[in-house]
């Protein structure tokens, strides 16, 4: 399979081949870096620009550890100490940082769709790290990743994403990624943040946590996202505790060997109860982990997507 | 469809891994110093075939590795990503021979990339290049140690290796253009 796109922009436009070819990829780079000389030359003389313009700590230091990792040259701007608050607009800062000679932005914004209004008016590689409540792909990458190396599949998996879904990017690009594969998914939480409307994502709608967990190969916990939400869409803390945070009697009622993943920062004793974050059923940690061999390999492949297709030959 | 030639059939492949299995061991003494590392896809098997021809001419286990080259190639940025494959080095190059194992050598880019990797993993003592067909056309100053059969070829023509490992068949093939 040869990759051919030069942004990674979204799940949602990917073939199931090229997912794949991603997670292949990212293995050989997870190798990388269990080596004593964690560093390879591929993108040698290559100037990344982490953009963030919404705040980040895990996938902007992620990215940053993947771009040195490949040898690249990094810029990290952040929306506080920028011209943003002078009032530059996207567009201008993003011309100004390519006049730089950036190959490669990596973008999170507050805004959906800025990633690919970037992609239209630069000549450099775009990569999305999160816009909005729209897509957030390496994060469903490194989960499906994640997912793969423990269950050896995805296809004919139940994969359960439980709490906060409406305002959730990293919900929609998992669902995507995890269909196009062949997993069932169930989605769960509270009524208002939980609509039936993504039934037309091919995923199944519950309100009853232990319905929801009863099958399930994977817990994917998502954080409750006190930043988007406008309101209080649901009464209290204390109930969503009660009634969708994953304690250990609710798992007990779950497969034995169900796994339990978040992509953080969690929420102790909301989302989770801290043994069940700290055992031995928690991924965690791993997803931290295959989240920089993961953003290495969109690097990898991005570069590449740039030149005409691979050529065969000695 | 090209127009195809075999170079070498099974038989002949075989007889080739031999004599340089034969030409590794007379050029390398002390075998407990030699490891094999092939480059996928094909020297990772050649490499693995070759260390068993040598464990038993050496009464002794010859280690054998993986090593890609996709992340060190020099041409990253001018085609589409190349497919990257585990690399698996299970022991200390450092002090020892290293034999580069490939199909075939043409531009000698992919050694040069695989040499660079190497340095990754230590510094081996000496680094040595085996493969099972040089069809020239070198752009860079390197030279094959063990050669199985070398092919005049021209620049458009191309050198298969297909082995039974990936292939179902051992046999190298000339494909010319029509």
């Amino acid at each position: 399979m040869t990759w051919t796109r030069k942004h990674l922009l979204d799940i949602e436009s990917l073939t199931p081949d090229e997912i794949v070819t991603v997670l292949d990829t990212a293995r050989a780079f997870k190798a990388v870096g269990e080596r004593a000389i964690k560093k390879v030359p591929a993108l040698r003389g290559k100037t990344v620009v982490n953009l963030f313009v919404e705040p980040s700590t895990r996938t902007r230091i992620s990215f940053e550890l993947a771009e040195q990792r490949l040898s690249a040259d990094v810029i990290n701007f952040s929306a506080e100490a920028s011209s943003f608050k002078k009032g530059e607009t996207l567009k201008d800062t993003a011309r100004n940082l390519e006049a730089l000679n950036a190959d490669f932005i990596v973008i999170r914004h507050s805004a959906s769709g800025a990633p690919h209004f970037l992609a239209r008016v630069l000549n450099a590689s775009v990569i999305n790290a999160g816009d909005g409540a729209h897509e957030h792909p390496t994060q469903a990458l490194l989960d499906v990743f994640t997912i793969r190396e423990h269950k050896g599949k995805i296809a004919g998996l139940n994969i359960t994403i439980l709490g906060d879904i409406l305002y959730s990017r990293v919900a929609r690009s998992n669902i995507w990624a995890l269909r196009k594969l062949g997993a069932t998914v169930t989605l769960c939480g509270p009524a208002t943040l939980v609509p039936k409307t993504f039934e037309q994502m091919g995923c199944r709608v519950t309100h009853d946590v232990d319905e929801a967990i009863r099958d399930a190969d994977i817990i994917n916990l998502l954080r409750i996202q006190h930043e988007r939400q406008r309101k209080t869409m649901f009464p209290s803390i204390n109930e969503y505790i009660q009634l969708f945070g994953l304690n250990k009697a609710r798992l007990a009622k779950a497969k034995p060997d169900a796994l339990v993943m978040h992509p953080g920062p969690i929420n102790r004793s909301v989302e989770i109860d801290s043994d069940i974050a700290d055992s031995g059923r928690s991924l965690i940690l791993e997803q931290v982990t295959n989240g920089l061999a993961v953003r290495m390999a969109v690097l990898f492949l991005v570069n590449g997507g740039k030149g005409p297709p691979e050529v065969t030959g000695n | 469809m090209p127009e195809t030639t075999v170079i070498l059939d099974a038989a002949a492949m075989q007889r080739a891994l031999t004599r340089i299995a034969h030409e590794i061991a007379e050029r390398n003494e002390n075998g407990a110093e030699v490891v094999l590392t092939g480059i996928p896809v094909g020297g990772d098997h050649l490499a693995k075939r070759l260390g068993k021809i040598l464990s038993e001419l050496w009464q002794q286990t010859v280690p054998v590795g993986i090593l890609d080259v996709s992340m060190h190639r020099d041409d990253l940025d001018r085609r589409a990503a190349p497919t990257v494959h585990p690399t698996v080095i299970p022991f200390d190059v450092t002090g020892k021979t290293v034999v580069l194992v490939d199909d075939v050598l043409f531009s000698g880019r992919t050694t040069r990339a695989a040499m660079d990797a190497l340095n990754d993993f230590g510094r081996p003592k000496k680094i040595q290049l085996a493969v099972v067909i040089d069809r020239g056309h070198r752009e860079l100053p390197i030279k094959a140690d063990f050669v199985g059969k070398n092919v005049p070829t021209a620049e458009g023509e191309k050198v298969r290796v297909r082995l039974v490992e990936n292939d179902g068949v051992d046999e190298v093939v000339l494909e010319r253009p029509k």
